[in-house]
This record gives structure tokens, C-alpha cells and sequence, in this order.
């Protein structure tokens, strides 16, 4: 086996919490259970990692099966990546094709090297139609980096696909170009979304995130009501009761009464030009646009712009532009003058 | 009835009634509930508003002590009690009422500079307190005094009356503007 193929297998194991070593030792299938069991799992996690790096090269693993349980780590850590969404479209009145995923794959895979001699391409089928690519770029005289791939979520029966940031920006256009053409898609564009949360993004952007608690929609509110009866102390009276329902209706009919789908931020630009009353005013000459962002972080964005009015912090109805995140699917903004 | 006054209804017997008002909802519920859970020989009654004026349709008892609450985080909640405050009588600010500024101990989150309400309190000739209403332990110490604050401007400690509490915890406060 390759030293540098050893080495990353090491290393991609090493990142593995000892929780979760077993499930995706397992899910890999590389190394069969009695192999597996003759390893003590108990033992200090540098040992444990020899133990297993000697079992792989005893079973001649390659840099494909190396590969493998790069993307298997990085689907149960999906979080560590950030999430890019890309919308591919077909010309109108292009005749929808049977899609085959076999030929899809080896498709992405020719135009890519194609163009790059250097590049490592994996597969990994995942549920609802969807295949986990990973892609480790190098360049005409370097080998491909295989310690900063870029993944790619597609989910074949729809025009998405979602891949996690990449810090070589200029390998972007070929892989949106691969993308596009082994699908049999016209057009790609990147959507103004991005996140940790790719089940979130998913949520987002098939529009599945309003359909969560459809049954209980009866039955909660009025569980709600009860414990707020119960708990409250007779002596305590709230003055503005009326205003109170109010906010929490207009909330709901906002936001929904199902759980948000989960963003850390949202980014506003905004571009103008001065507009004064008073004529040859320092700024009024000005050609340049005025530019300001405001950015809002949360661990939970939606959440957090859903709980402002009923806890006090803001007035309801909450202004359209934060509203309309999910609906729109979009979390960067650019304001201009109409 | 769009302005309260202090005088305008009969006390009920030996009943208290303090009035919070403010915009979070949380903070103020759970005042409430330290100060009913104190041991205390009248009958205590908290009403919580978010701004002033109250709704008319409302029957309620005569409001003893009014404590305005501003989150020293949220420019919201000053602007809110700034208004609220147009609807009192000026004779409520005879001890029946005081300011309360929360978050003071989270100075990075204030956008609320602590001489507004210093100088806001000392417009209105009233005491103004600081105590961190998210900590626990500050949140009992406060209610503690507020109940004592309570009983005093309902009358039912005899000897004090509010506007002599009012003298009483002044001399302290005019100190404060020159200070800064």
C-alpha cells in the first residue's frame, strides 16, 4: 500500500470520535467483522488506529477505499463543512431523460479529467436518489490534495446539488460545468444560500420544511393554552393580554408551528445613492454608491427571528426581509435603488 | 382613563398592587413570581404591562407602585418606557414610582448607556435601581425590596409613607449626576 495512502487512512480514522468508530468502520465494509473483532477497541486510541492502519494494509487498500470513508466521515460530520446550493435548469421544452445514475457518474467523471489529469473522483449512492461525490483537485504537475476535497450533494430526481465550500475557487466553473453536463441540465446558478445544516438547506430548498407537525396542528395549541392557565398565579395579571395573543398570532401565522429549518446567518447588503434635499451638498455630487452590510449570526437564526416579538425585543409583524428567508431560499441579500 | 393617577380609586383592604411595565415578557414574569413567593403580611397583587396606556376595559384595583423596567441591551425598551411614561400622573413621581435597569453586568450587549436612565430616573425625581434581573439571586434580592418598597406606598407601614421613603433614598441619588 502507498506510504501516503496509509498515512491518510490514519489520519482520516484518527478523526473519527471512538462513539462512532465502530458504526463507521461498519458502514465502510472495507474490513470484515472478524477482522474487526479481533481489535481491542478498548485500548488507548493511537494504538487502537495502528491496529486498524496494519489490517488495511494487509488487505491492500487503496487510495479508492481511502476515499470511501473520507465522504462515509464526512456524511455522520456533515456539519463541519459549510454548504453551497447550486440550481441547474434545463432549455424549455427539453425533453426530460430517464436519468442513469451509472452513466452520470462516469459522465462527471470523463469531463473532469478531461480537463485536469490530476483529480481523485468517488461515488457514494445515499437515499432519495441522491449520490455523494467527493473530488480531490490537483493541478497539471501536482497530485491531488486528498486533505481538502470538495463534496457534492446531488440529488438526482431534482435540479440541486449542494457542495461544501471550497477554498480553490478556481477549480468552481469547471466542476459546475461537470456537474451541469453529466446531468443533462442547460444552465447552473448559485443560489444566495448557504449553511452548515445540509438537511436544513434540503428542508429549504424542496420546500418539505412546512409539513412537519401537520397532525398535532389540532391538538397542540390548545395543550399550550392549558399549562399557561396553570401555571400562572392568580395574583399575577397581564395587562395587555389582548395585544399579547395578538403578537403570538401574527408569529404564528409567520413562522409556522412547526420547528425552523436551521441557518447561523443572515448577510444584507445594501447599496445607495445619497438623496438630500439641499442641492451641491458635499455627498450630493457623490457618484459612488453608499454601501453598508448588516449581517445577523445565531446558532439557530430562524428560531431566533421567530421568538423577537412574543419575547418583547421587537415589534410584530417582523419586517418582510427577515421573513422571507425560507420562502424565498435565500440568506444573502443585495438591496439596491428600485 | 388614559392617565394613571395614584389617588383616583378606593385601597382595597390590606391588598397591594405593584405594576410593572416593560417590554420583556419573561423578565417581568418571573419578578413576579419572586416577589409573590415573599413572606409578606398584605395581600400582594402584580399586574404586567407592556407599555402604558392600560386597556380601559380592564377592572382593576389601585396601583400602589409603578416600576418601569428597562433592558439596558434593547434601545426598544427605553423608547418603550419613554413613552409609557407620558401617561402617568405627575404625582405618582411623589415615591410611587421607580425606575429598574437590567443588564448592566453584560456591558459588551449594552446599547443603552447607563447615564440615560441614570438621567431619566433624575428627571423624574425617582429612585432608580440596577440589578441584573437574569441572575437569579440578584432577581430574589430585588423582588425582596420591591415588596418592601410595595407595602410602604400602599400604607401599610406605619410611620413611613411613600414620600418619606422617597426623601429617604434620595439623598443618596443626588449625589449620583455630579458624579459623573
Amino acid at each position: 500500500m502507498d506510504e501516503t495512502v496509509a498515512e491518510f487512512i490514519k489520519r482520516t480514522i484518527l478523526k473519527i470520535p471512538m462513539t462512532e468508530m465502530m458504526t463507521i468502520l461498519k458502514a465502510w465494509d472495507f474490513l470484515p467483522e472478524n477482522q474487526l473483532q479481533t481489535v481491542n477497541f478498548r485500548q488507548r486510541k493511537e494504538s487502537l488506529v495502528q491496529d486498524l492502519v496494519l489490517l488495511c494494509e494487509n488487505k491492500r487498500a487503496s487510495l479508492r477505499d481511502a476515499a470511501l470513508l473520507d465522504i462515509i466521515y464526512t456524511q455522520f460530520h456533515r456539519h463541519q463543512k459549510v454548504w453551497d446550493v447550486f440550481q441547474m435548469s434545463k432549455e424549455p421544452g427539453e425533453d426530460v431523460d430517464l436519468f442513469d445514475m451509472e452513466q452520470f457518474k462516469s459522465s462527471f467523471e470523463k469531463i473532469l479529467r478531461r480537463a485536469l489529469k490530476n483529480v481523485t473522483v468517488s461515488f457514494r449512492d445515499a437515499e432519495e436518489n441522491a449520490v455523494w461525490i467527493r473530488i480531490a483537485w490537483g493541478t497539471q504537475y501536482r497530485k491531488p490534495n486528498q486533505y481538502k476535497p470538495v463534496f457534492v450533494v446531488y440529488y438526482s430526481q431534482t435540479p440541486y446539488a449542494f457542495t461544501s465550500f471550497c477554498h480553490l475557487k478556481s477549480n468552481t466553473p469547471l466542476l459546475s460545468q461537470a456537474l451541469t453536463v453529466a446531468s443533462n441540465h442547460h444552465k447552473i446558478v448559485k443560489m444566495d444560500l448557504r449553511s452548515r445544516y445540509l438537511d436544513s438547506l434540503k428542508a429549504i430548498v424542496f420546500k418539505q420544511y412546512n409539513q412537519k407537525f401537520e397532525t398535532h396542528n389540532s391538538t397542540m395549541p390548545l395543550q399550550e393554552n392549558l399549562e399557561l392557565d396553570m401555571h400562572m398565579d392568580s395574583r399575577i395579571i397581564h395587562e395587555n393580554r389582548i395585544e399579547k395573543e395578538r403578537v403570538q398570532r401574527v408569529t404564528q401565522e409567520t413562522f409556522g408551528d412547526y420547528p425552523q429549518p436551521r441557518l447561523e446567518f443572515a448577510q444584507y447588503k445594501l447599496e445607495t445613492k445619497f438623496k438630500s434635499d439641499f442641492h451641491g451638498g458635499i455627498l450630493a455630487e457623490r457618484k459612488e454608491p453608499l454601501r453598508c452590510l448588516i449581517k445577523f449570526s445565531s446558532p439557530h437564526l430562524l428560531e431566533a427571528l421567530k421568538s423577537l416579538a412574543p419575547a418583547g425585543i421587537a415589534d410584530a409583524p417582523l419586517s418582510p426581509l427577515l421573513t422571507c428567508i425560507p420562502n424565498k431560499g435565500m440568506n444573502y441579500f443585495k438591496i439596491r435603488d428600485k | 382613563m388614559s392617565v394613571l393617577r395614584p389617588l383616583d380609586k378606593q385601597p382595597g383592604l390590606n391588598t397591594a398592587t405593584i405594576l410593572l411595565v416593560g417590554t420583556e415578557d419573561a423578565l417581568l414574569q418571573q419578578l413576579a413570581d419572586s416577589m409573590l413567593k415573599e413572606d409578606c403580611a398584605s395581600e400582594l397583587r402584580v399586574h404586567l404591562a407592556r407599555s402604558l396606556p392600560l386597556p380601559s376595559s380592564v377592572d382593576r384595583p389601585r396601583i400602589d407602585l409603578i416600576v418601569f423596567v428597562v433592558n439596558l441591551h434593547s434601545k426598544y425598551s427605553l423608547r418603550n418606557v419613554e413613552e409609557s411614561l407620558r401617561h402617568v400622573d405627575a404625582t405618582f413621581f411623589l415615591g410611587k414610582a421607580a425606575f429598574l435597569a437590567t443588564g448592566a453586568g453584560r456591558e459588551s450587549h449594552c446599547s443603552v448607556h447607563r447615564n440615560t436612565v441614570v438621567k431619566l430616573a433624575h428627571t423624574y425625581r425617582s429612585p432608580l435601581f440596577f440589578c441584573d434581573l437574569e441572575m437569579e439571586g440578584f432577581q430574589a434580592t430585588m423582588a425582596q425590596r420591591l415588596v418592601r418598597m410595595l407595602q410602604i406606598c400602599a400604607g401599610h407601614v406605619p410611620g413611613v409613607s411613600a414620600l418619606n421613603l422617597l426623601s429617604l433614598l434620595r439623598s443618596s441619588e443626588t449625589l449620583a449626576p455630579e458624579d459623573l
